[in-house]
């Protein structure tokens, strides 16, 4: 083996120049396919984290139903007949989740969670002179909220914690911040809906890039919430569970549906679509990534059909003096891979760097506050698929020549003479 | 002294291109440890079709082919090729060096192959034969800078590493001018002489046959003296 890979490497040698090219080759479309998956995927994620970052993996909270047991049905339990009659509204119904203390804890217990956060949404209504603009009210757990849903990526001037810090302090959605002319620093009015008023802080401005979701929402600490509301301390409406594995939840939101008596909604349910546009974007990298391996194949497959055209006299002398056609097959299958595995080790070089370049290409938009420059992806999976493909597109290409040269009877050669 | 090397029985060989040709007809040979042997004949007779079937690289005849008292017709490829790498030793009339090696590399191949010796010893060992042949001083040349001549003794150092059964030749000299082919024709014959080395060699030289211990010429496919 040794021996057949230093008689590849001399005949490599001999044919630098034609080698160099073809390894070019396979460098370039390891290049392009790292660099162009390395930026789909960055592209792919950015567009992801705005709705993942926000969407919690299960959310628990509580769900306005009519009761179910009409009296009604009650009455015509014996019979088999139907009732069209609804009379029992639910104007009881709570919103907030009952028992929450006893949630959270059989939730710290649970292993697959990586942690929860709390959350406490309510209408309100935000006072500009006569005007009243309806909004959100959301009580969160900064520190929680930061945690697991990267909220000071959000929080475009101020500082998160401050919510906390600072009695009586809300964050606005900057656009609604813009409507109600409040800079950082001032007081604010706001009414709830059973009508009480309340004077708030602005403490920092938000801004997910989603203007029409920030132009109605508002942040306080769950505190500040509860005491506008005038609620006590458990009072939560949603709790927010992030797992270790996403694929996990719509198992999860089932279980804990049953065993908290309570609404539970997976991720994969409340944004089906956003699977979708992932995919395609992937397709298509994949797609001419793998073209442009294909393409340097027969790069490679050219630059061997020519090397053993010219190397007859090499390959009939190796036979006559007991090299056998495998022998013969594995020198090619050797020539072949090692312009494979150099060009592909350059092209996952070259790649990282050309996708380290893009990173630094500034990309500044209005609707992602949090990005400077393109999103790139640097997934070792790439590299992996890449340097896979790259082994089985040049092996092939070897392949064949290798077969062809394997068959060369060296009886014609030397007769041929 | 007689020990079987090398038994033809009732060759026969055909080419159907363009039409059926009866090149070799019931050509029975036989070659003993110690023998240097001379196949003579006319142009187009069969000389190198019968070589070439006697060394075991053309598998495609009748009758029956033993080495060392072994039948090849019963070998696939790659027994056949280990048994061109271990007991059958070539010169061909052009030299077919691997130009892409050098001089020493060129007659280590064969043993490296073989791998009956460690890298070192078959190192030490292409070295004694290049001295041998006298051409030692040219050993780290690449094997496309050296004359014909050279060539062609540098091919016999790789025919000999193995220590071969047999030394097989078409043509070796015929190639060289009057000097070289002497240089060529005494070295076979030391071969012989002092090392009991078997030969077998096409040549058209009949002053070079006529100096071997045998000749067997041919005619028309037929052996007609042996
Ligand atoms: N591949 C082939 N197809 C058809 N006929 C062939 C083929 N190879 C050789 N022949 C014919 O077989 C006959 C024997 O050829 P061979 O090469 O064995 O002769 P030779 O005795 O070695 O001649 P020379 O002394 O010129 O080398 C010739 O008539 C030649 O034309
Ligand atoms: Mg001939």
């Amino acid at each position: 083996m040794k021996l057949l890979a230093s008689i590849a490497l001399a005949l490599l040698q001999a044919r630098r120049k034609q080698s160099l090219i073809a390894a070019i080759g396979v460098t370039f479309g390891i290049t392009m396919f790292i660099a162009l998956l390395g930026f789909m995927t960055g592209l792919n994620k950015m567009l992801d984290g705005l709705i993942l970052n926000r969407t919690p993996h299960v959310r628990i909270y509580k769900e306005v139903t009519v009761n179910p047991n009409q009296p009604i049905s009650q009455w015509l339990r014996s019979t088999n007949n139907y009732h069209f009659i609804e009379s029992v509204k639910a104007s009881n119904s709570r919103v907030e989740i009952l028992k929450s203390n006893e949630i959270l804890s059989s939730l710290s217990k649970d292993n697959r969670i990586l942690g929860y956060s709390r959350k406490l949404s309510s209408p309100a209504f935000f006072n500009l002179g006569s005007i009243d603009i309806a909004g959100f009210l959301n009580g969160i757990d900064v520190e929680e909220e930061v945690k697991y849903y990267k909220f000071k990526d959000y929080v475009t001037s101020g500082k998160p914690i401050d919510i906390k810090n600072v009695p009586n302090s809300i964050i606005l959605g900057k656009p609604l911040a813009e409507k109600l002319l409040a800079e950082i620093g001032d007081n604010i009015q706001i009414t709830t809906s059973m009508g009480d008023r309340f004077q708030l802080k602005v403490v920092g401005y938000y801004q997910s890039g989603i203007a029409d979701f920030d132009k109605t929402q508002s942040f306080t600490s769950i505190a500040t919430t509860q005491k506008i509301l005038g609620k006590g301390p458990d009072y939560l409406t949603d709790i927010q569970v992030k797992l270790k594995d996403i694929l996990l939840a719509p198992t999860i939101a089932g279980e804990y549906q049953k065993k908290f008596n309570t609404n539970a909604i997976d991720i994969q349910r409340a944004n089906a679509q956003f699977e979708t546009g992932t995919k395609v974007r992937n397709i298509i990298s994949y797609a001419v990534g793998i073209t442009l391996l294909i393409v340097a194949g027969f790069g490679i497959y050219n630059i061997l059909n020519m090397m053993i055209y010219e190397k007859m006299d090499t390959i009939a002398i190796l036979k006559a003096t007991g090299f056998s056609g495998n022998d013969v097959k594995l020198v090619f299958i050797i020539i072949s891979l090692t312009i494979g595995i150099v060009g592909c080790i350059a092209g996952l070089l070259f790649g990282f760097l050309f996708t380290f370049f893009i990173s630094t290409i500034p990309f500044n938009t209005d609707a992602l506050p949090t990005i400077k420059t393109y999103p790139v992806s640097y997934n070792p999976f790439f590299y992996f698929i890449a340097f896979c493909f790259s082994l089985i597109t040049t092996f092939l290409a070897g392949w064949f020549p290798a077969n062809k040269a394997s068959k060369i009877d060296p009886v014609e050669i030397i007769r041929g003479k | 002294m007689s020990t079987n090397v090398l038994k033809a029985i009732n060759i026969t060989k055909h080419f159907y291109d363009p039409i059926d040709v009866k090149v070799l007809d019931n050509v029975n040979i036989d070659v003993n440890r110690g023998e240097f042997v001379s196949l003579v004949g006319k142009s187009g007779c069969g000389k190198s079709t019968l070589l070439y079937i006697l060394s075991t690289m053309d598998r495609v005849y009748e009758g029956q082919l033993f080495i060392d008292n072994e039948l090849m017709s019963s070998k696939n490829g790659a027994d056949l090729a280990h048994v061109r790498n271990e007991k059958i030793g070539f010169v061909f009339q052009f030299h077919y060096l691997l130009n892409e090696f050098s001089v020493l590399k060129n007659v280590m191949l064969p043993a490296l192959k073989l791998n009956r010796f460690s890298p070192e010893e078959i190192e030490h060992r292409a070295i004694q034969k290049l001295e041998l042949l006298g051409i030692n001083k040219l050993a780290l040349r690449n094997a496309g800078q050296i004359s014909g001549g050279e060539k062609q003794r540098v091919a016999i150092a790789r025919a000999l590493i193995n220590d071969p059964l047999i030394i097989m030749g078409d043509e070796p000299t015929g190639n060289l001018d009057l000097r070289n082919s002497q240089i060529v024709f005494d070295t076979f014959k030391q071969l012989a002489e002092e090392f009991n080395q078997t030969l077998l060699i096409v040549t058209h030289d009949l002053g070079f046959a006529e100096k071997t211990h045998r000749i067997v010429e041919m005619e028309d496919g037929k052996i007609i003296r042996s």
